[in-house]
């Protein structure tokens, strides 16, 4: 089976990517011992663009997020970040680059020690931050914006999933990044909980403008992000204007992985229109 | 076959090492420049020293009690019982008392830093450190180390103290010696060599207890059930090593001509 041609969307990506992408991955490849897990990937992620990232267990999703944190460095290849390639960083040098990223680890990735608050205020706190009153305050207003003000003083193992992902957001946002970066965020969790990460997500990337880059199993949840924009006044997701105006479609890209190499990257309407059997198996 | 040998055995064993000395080089360093995390290693002194507080002193008194009644039964046969202080004290100064509060302490607190680090790595939480701006070495390693290298000493000066206690008790009850003939054996047995080499020895014992712990438990794969391979890992590791430390230092100072 042939990959889809991938001149075939350049165009429309292209279009879709402002001058400066705040993300783009270069022909990176990564092996653990013998084997390869990233080979040759490449992809642009614009400001205030979603990137969809699709592929079964295994095939590096998780570890193409690490690499874009530079928790991981490529055996080849460049990881650019609002212009600037990370590889050659050293762990001091990549803290200020890390300050505009948040991340969602899959279980949330809680300090176990730490209360809800207290996990919360950690990244404030470790950027020299000392100002109690206003660590108070910005932790009260993203706890709030992730309606989790009321389990400000608990412990993570008192919390269910989709709270421990909630706070995790909240963590990961207090520091107001302008690159979101979610690995499967959702997995796990029953319909209605998803539902509220999916609204966070795009009250996120609607309301604060922040890049996404999205990993997830669940094609349902990605087809929500790119045909649903957040209604500050309904509060709620709402389908998007696909006329132009308010309440657009916010440009959402999809990239395929398969055996760690690129098997399609597009638009949402190119992978629903997508004939090709591997693809198709995505969108049953 | 020998190719084999030497890219599965030879080379990650050295690997290992090498990585071992990259920790402690760069966790010592962090305690040279800012952040410094003193919270969190005011928290792991309490949880090293004083949680381990209560084994170790049972254990230097018991030690200390054993090694007096059986010294005593080859003692009294040349008559010598009045030398009981002498030989409890030297052995629990130079020997005992450090080997045995390392080993008590590796294994409670190699196997609860290996165990914990370990959790903390396969949950992503010291990815999330890492992300959030924390360097891990300097947050969990550095307060792991400095908070043994300060309390590891001052619980061998206690368990060999209550090593010398529970010879005094057996001493006494069923070497009928008195209190003054006991603790002046005792005293005047031991000399500046004899209380350098005990108290010099934890020092490189913290390093082993605290490190291993910590290599181990950042080296963990395999989910929770590599946690648990590494918890053990790291119990049998630092005991075997310090058992080979104290061996090779005690000859070093011997060839060196300290005593």
């Amino acid at each position: 089976m042939n990959p889809p041609d991938a001149e075939r969307s350049a165009a429309s990506r292209d279009r879709s990517v402002s001058s400066t992408p705040v993300v783009e991955l270069r022909h990176v490849s990564i092996a653990f011992e013998d084997k390869q897990v990233l080979d040759g990937v490449s992809f642009r992620v614009g400001a205030g663009e979603t990137l969809v990232l699709l592929g079964v267990t295994g095939s590096g999703k998780s570890v193409l997020l690490k690499l874009i944190l530079g928790l991981l460095k490529p055996d080849a290849g460049e990881v650019l970040i609002e212009g600037q390639n990370l590889v050659p960083l050293s762990e001091a040098q990549l803290y200020p680059l890390r300050q505009r990223m948040g991340i969602v680890f899959q279980e949330g990735a809680l300090f176990d020690s730490l209360s809800v608050h207290e996990n919360v205020a950690y990244r404030l706190r470790e950027e020299g931050l000392k100002d109690e009153a206003r660590i108070e305050q910005q932790v009260r207003e993203v706890l709030r914006f992730v309606e989790m003000e009321q389990a400000s003083e608990k412990m993570p193992a008192e919390l269910s999933g989709g709270m421990r992902r909630r706070v995790s957001i909240a963590r990961a946002i207090v520091s107001q990044p302008s690159i979101m970066l979610y690995d499967s965020p959702t997995a796990g969790l029953d319909p209605v909980t998803a539902h509220t990460i999916n609204l966070l997500i795009a009250k996120l990337r609607d309301v604060q403008k922040v890049s996404s880059l999205v990993v997830t199993h669940r094609l349902a949840d990605a087809f929500a992000l790119a045909n649903y924009t957040y209604s500050a006044e309904k509060q709620a997701l709402i389908p998007a204007n696909t006329d132009g105006g308010p309440g657009q479609r916010v440009p959402t890209q999809f990239l395929v992985l398969r055996d760690g190499a690129t098997y399609f990257w597009g638009s949402t309407d190119e992978l629903t229109a997508a004939q090709d059997l591997y693809l198709r198996k995505f969108l049953v | 076959m020998i190719n084999l040998l030497i890219d599965r055995f030879v080379k990650r064993k050295v690997l290992a090492v090498q990585e071992f000395t990259e920790l402690l080089v760069a966790s010592a360093r962090h305690a040279f420049n800012r952040p410094r995390y003193l919270v969190d290693t005011l928290v792991q002194m309490d949880v090293i020293g004083f949680g381990s507080l209560p084994i170790v002193l049972l254990t230097g008194f018991f030690t200390g009690g054993v090694l007096a009644l059986q010294t005593y039964r080859t003692l009294s046969t040349f008559g010598e019982t009045g030398l009981l202080g002498q030989v409890v004290a030297l052995s629990m100064v130079r020997e005992l008392g450090p080997v045995l509060t390392a080993l008590m302490v590796a294994g409670r607190n190699s196997s609860g830093i290996a165990s914990e680090l370990g959790s903390m790595l396969v949950s992503d939480q010291i990815d999330a450190m890492r992300a959030l701006g924390t360097d891990p070495l300097r947050k969990l390693v550095t307060p792991r180390l400095y908070a043994t290298l300060v309390t590891l000493p001052l619980l061998t000066v206690l368990a060999d103290f209550f090593g010398m206690l529970g010879g005094a008790v057996v001493s006494m009850s069923t070497a009928r010696l008195s209190s003054a003939e006991y603790w002046t054996s005792a005293y005047q047995a031991l000399e500046f060599e004899d209380v350098f080499q005990g108290l010099t020895k934890p020092f490189f014992f913290a390093v082993v207890v605290a490190l291993v712990g910590c290599y181990f438990g950042l080296h963990t794969t395999g989910g929770t059930e590599g946690v648990g391979r590494s918890t053990t890992r790291a119990v049998v590791v630092s005991c075997v090593v310090i058992l080979i430390l104290d061996f090779f230092y005690t000859k070093f100072l011997i060839a060196v001509g300290f005593f």
